[in-house]
């Protein structure tokens, strides 16, 4: 039976569900829940306003429709399906992509300033792996801009009494409660296994501390720091993915992680030349002499090999991610053609990315943001000179595993528990840090709408599981919440004491730069499984030396240096989940590609990856699992949900190819609906 | 996978760091002194990740590595804001090329306006709080679809999107000699807000609110029009236009408010 109020517990406090991340999909899921009338907690690494979702570029995409394209949501249903190599469950693919244009409009409607036409109108663009011109863009940091709009929103209900059943405020008690500079360190589990709550470490007075609550949603971003330096924001380590997979839940997918071709090579920090910059007609190309001298600009047409239009004429340069990336890399990498430096006598690893036939006011109103970051970190101005890019880690398609229900029209079942639930039950993940959307490989602009629509659905589901639940978490023995703190505190206290004295100590910073060398130069572009299996051999050698690890700092005030221990030792668990994911995967699909098995392997590799964490230093992969949902048990099988859009083969050199619209041919659905849970 | 860009060429870059271990422990103020290998596009994020990685001073000392706030490193979060060679800026976009191109020392300090955290992090806890004070938001109905929103013109559009790009990073506060602790002053970034927030069609329904919130003590007429904020502005945002702007609608409201109640 369910408990008598949703506000509040038997014990007479306020009931809040906590959500971790403030990006895009955390904030999405808080105003949803807000909405719905449950409290939030928020908690966050850094104030929301700076989360990565403000590196996104360039837009969101929205079968809106109207540049008379005869584009619609079922298009882009099947374009995200075969951009994704048919990996991605479609029912979800199916729910995003009906919702897309209600989002975009939602945005609209918040101020996002978002790009017009002359009419007034929404403007879109194009982006990779369509032909349609369906991403609407607010300049070039549409990011920054979707996340200050729903950042403001849930502004409002900081200030928003809670409300009780009868209508009356609730003194001192706001919707939204936000943790800002706070480190999630662990779910905390009842008697049974189900999350009731969470521990996490205030990052100014390193003061660790319990949160109760009647669900956990973690929407804390991918997990690029992995490999080193990314595109991804320094905050982007997964270390509460890791936190949570070590807790018990399913990690999909791991394996799939996209490598965007152009972003400029730095120190710090690989920075992304977003895909808008094709979408407004940027050409890839190297000279067709490898040993060319001249400068870009000097360099004919006619001498220059555009080396995406050449391969792959349907799509040219706007062939997906996975695509672009691995021609990029042969024609650097296996074929020395990247740009010959005179100074150090050598082809580099770089191929130009070209702008400047383009008028330059145009340039300006379109692509502004991105330019200026070329010019402000590469220095050349990228109006009157080719930039010089080369492929880097992106994003991360695998991600906790999360479940999803189906209506009768094979879209997702609006409002149920199980809908972005991981296998934990009571923890709920949205946004890049699980797997759902795009399968094995991601379409441009489809990420800030997964992320949206992701927390649409999460707070939604989040409701409906609260209301299934007997027994708030607020009434629960306090040791439940005092257990899981000490063991979180004792932790930190280790991470403090170990290896103060020891002579042969080990820097967590240096460790972390091997481990990304590593990861970046042998679990990227093209993957082989003798290197696959010495990856796997240093990991292990990683895991013993990270045990040798001093904290560099040993204040108690912002210690970053101890926090990145803690960071590190979870990125060392994932790193083994990816690594290992890509050896077991003999095929290749999307953006893992591995030369000794070129092709896609449907018959064998079909299914969804699923790990499961056994101990430190042993991943277990799953075919089935079961898992509670409120209170319903349900059968998992790691089968991929391609009822809407039949497998085939992808053939970006073909226009049209992506979706059957477009080529006039009728897509039939497959004739067995493949069930991926019962 | 990336190019090589860790390999150094013997070339050192020398920073001098203001360090304090609490806010509480003013006697632990100190600046210390390092100098790490120099790389390619280097900024003064990957100078402080060298003394990360090897946290010893000139003086052979070995300390705690120096702790500051960082996130995108693209300069689009705001983060990273710190006072580099007298100036307020993005330590991610300050390149070592630019600032030091013979090895000059560079000399990095926290922001003076916020709480001091440790080191070279500041608690900006003022600026979140000023937003929700200027009612910094379009009062939407809720995230149903209620269809597109109202129609604007690609003129305003332009104008409205620089504006729209604060990251609240505090730049302009810091440089504004009227926000300090004693004032209530909300700062540019906040008039600036009010000001797009007003141009909007659906937020201009609520344009006297978002007025009166700045009417008073702590709002526009606590601007000293020193003009600092426009200088160090690093999305080039036309503070000293909002605040104008904010002004004269404020003066009217002001004169004329009456009227209309």
């Amino acid at each position: 039976m369910a408990a008598k109020s949703t506000i509040r517990s038997e014990g007479g406090k306020v009931r809040r569900v906590i959500v971790v991340g403030g990006g895009l999909a955390g904030l999405m899921t808080v105003i949803k829940l807000c909405e719905a009338k449950v409290p939030v907690d928020l908690i966050s690494l850094v104030p929301v306003k700076r989360s990565h979702s403000v590196c996104a570029q360039g837009g969101i995409n929205a079968s809106v429709n109207t540049k008379g394209e005869g584009d619609s949501p079922q298009i882009h249903l099947e374009e995200t399906a075969y951009g994704g190599d048919f990996l991605a469950n479609q029912p979800p693919v199916k729910g995003m992509a009906e919702a897309a244009p209600g989002i975009v409009f939602m945005l609209d409607r918040m101020g996002v300033p978002f790009n017009r036409t002359p009419e007034g109108l929404l403007d879109f663009r194009r982006f990779g792996g369509t032909l349609f011109h369906r991403t609407a863009f607010a300049g070039a940091t549409t990011g920054q801009q979707l996340l200050y709009a729903l950042d403001e929103q849930v502004r409002r209900y900081e200030i928003a009494d809670v409300v009780d059943e009868h209508g009356v405020s609730i003194p001192g008690e706001k919707m939204v409660r936000k943790f800002e500079f706070w480190d999630y360190l662990q779910a905390v589990l009842d008697d049974n296994g189900t999350c009731v709550g969470c521990i996490a470490q205030d990052l100014k007075t390193m003061q660790i501390k319990y949160f109760q609550g009647d669900a956990v949603v973690l929407a804390t971003g991918g997990c690029g720091i992995i490999f080193g330096r990314s595109t991804m924001s320094v905050i982007c380590t997964g270390t509460a993915a890791s936190s949570a997979y070590q807790q018990g839940a399913v990690y999909a997918n791991g394996e799939f992680i996209q490598v965007h071709p152009t972003a400029i090579p730095g120190a710090d920090k690989l920075r992304l030349i977003s895909e808008s910059a094709r979408g407004e007609g940027g050409r890839v190309w190297v000279p067709k002499d490898a040993k060319d001298q001249r400068s870009p600009k000097e360099i004919p047409e006619k001498e220059r090999d555009y080396i995406l239009e050449r391969m792959y004429p349907g799509y040219g340069n706007l062939v997906p991610r996975d695509i672009a990336s691995r021609a990029i890399f042969k024609t650097c990498f296996h074929e020395k053609r990247g740009v010959f430096n005179p100074k150090t006598g050598r082809n580099e690893n770089e191929v130009y990315l070209d702008l400047t036939h383009k008028d330059e006011k145009f340039l300006r109103s379109k692509l502004a943001g991105i330019l200026e970051i070329y010019e402000k970190f590469a220095g050349t101005d990228p109006y009157h000179n080719p930039m010089k890019v080369f492929p880097a880690v992106h994003y991360s398609m695998g991600g906790l595993w999360v479940d999803f229900e189906k209506d009768a029209r094979g879209s997702l079942k609006a409002g149920s528990p199980r809908n972005h639930a991981t296998s934990i039950p009571g923890l709920y993940a949205v946004g890049e840090v699980e797997y759902q959307y795009h399968g094995a490989n991601r379409l441009g602009a489809n990420s800030l709408l997964s992320c949206i629509y992701g927390g649409m659905v999460t707070g939604p589901s989040v409701a409906s599981y609260q209301k299934s639940l007997a027994k708030s978490a607020f009434d629960l023995p306090k040791s439940t919440f005092e257990k899981a703190e000490k063991r979180c505190q004792d932790d930190y206290e280790r991470i403090l004491k170990q290896n103060q004295d020891a002579k042969d100590a080990e820097n967590p910073y240096k460790l972390h730069q091997e481990l990304g060398d590593m990861m970046l130069r042998d679990v990227t572009i093209e993957r082989d499984n003798a290197t696959l299996e010495q990856v796997l051999g240093k990991i292990s050698e990683f895991d013993e030396r990270v045990k040798k690890v001093a904290s560099p700092d040993g204040s108690q005030r912002a210690n970053q240096g101890a926090q990145f221990v803690r960071h590190l030792e979870n990125m060392l668990v994932l790193a083994r989940v990816i690594a290992q994911g890509a050896k077991n995967r003999d095929e290749s699909r999307g953006a893992h590609y591995k030369p000794a098995f070129p092709k896609r392997n449907d018959p064998d590799w079909m299914r969804t990856t699923l790990a499961k964490h056994e101990q430190k230093g042993a991943v277990k992969y799953l075919r089935e699992f079961d898992y509670t949902c409120a209170g319903q048990s349900v059968h998992v099988t790691d089968a991929v949900d391609a009822s809407l859009v039949a497998p085939r083969e992808r053939k970006y050199e073909q226009a049209g190819a992506a979706s059957a619209a477009a080529t006039g041919k009728i897509q039939q659905p497959a004739a067995s609906e493949q069930q991926k849970s019962v | 996978m990336a190019n090589d860009t860790t390999k150094g060429t013997g070339r050192l870059v020398h920073l001098r760091v203001k360090r304090q271990d609490s806010p509480d422990l003013p006697e632990t103020r100190r600046w210390e002194e390092f100098k790490v290998p120099y790389l390619p596009q280097m900024n003064i994020i990957s100078a402080l990740q060298q003394v990360q990685k090897e946290p010893r001073t000139v003086d052979g000392k070995d300390v705690a590595p120096v702790v500051w706030e960082s996130s995108c490193l693209e300069e689009v979060c705001g983060a990273c804001t710190m006072v580099i060679n007298g100036r307020v800026r993005q330590a991610c976009s300050a390149l070592v090329d630019q600032i030091a191109p013979n090895g000059e020392m560079i000399q990095v300090e926290p922001m003076t306006k916020f709480p001091l955290v440790r080191d070279l992090i500041v608690d900006r806890e003022r600026m979140f709080q000023d937003m929700k004070k200027v009612k910094a938001w379009i009062d939407i109905d809720g995230t149903h679809e209620l269809g597109p929103g109202p129609r604007e013109s690609p003129e305003a559009q332009q104008e409205r999107y620089p504006l729209s790009r604060c990251m609240t990073c505090g730049c302009c506060v810091e440089a504004c000699p009227q926000y300090n602790d004693s004032t209530q002053f909300v700062g540019p970034f906040a008039l600036n807000l009010v000001r797009l927030f007003n141009m909007h069609p659906s937020g201009a329904l609520h344009k006297n609110a978002r007025l009166e919130t700045v009417m008073g003590e702590g709002g526009v007429q606590d601007c000293g029009k020193s003009q600092n904020c426009v200088e160090v502005c690093p999305k080039e945002i036309p503070l000293v236009d909002s605040i104008a702007q904010v002004s004269r609608d404020a003066t009217k409201r002001l004169l004329f408010g009456w009227l209309l109640k």
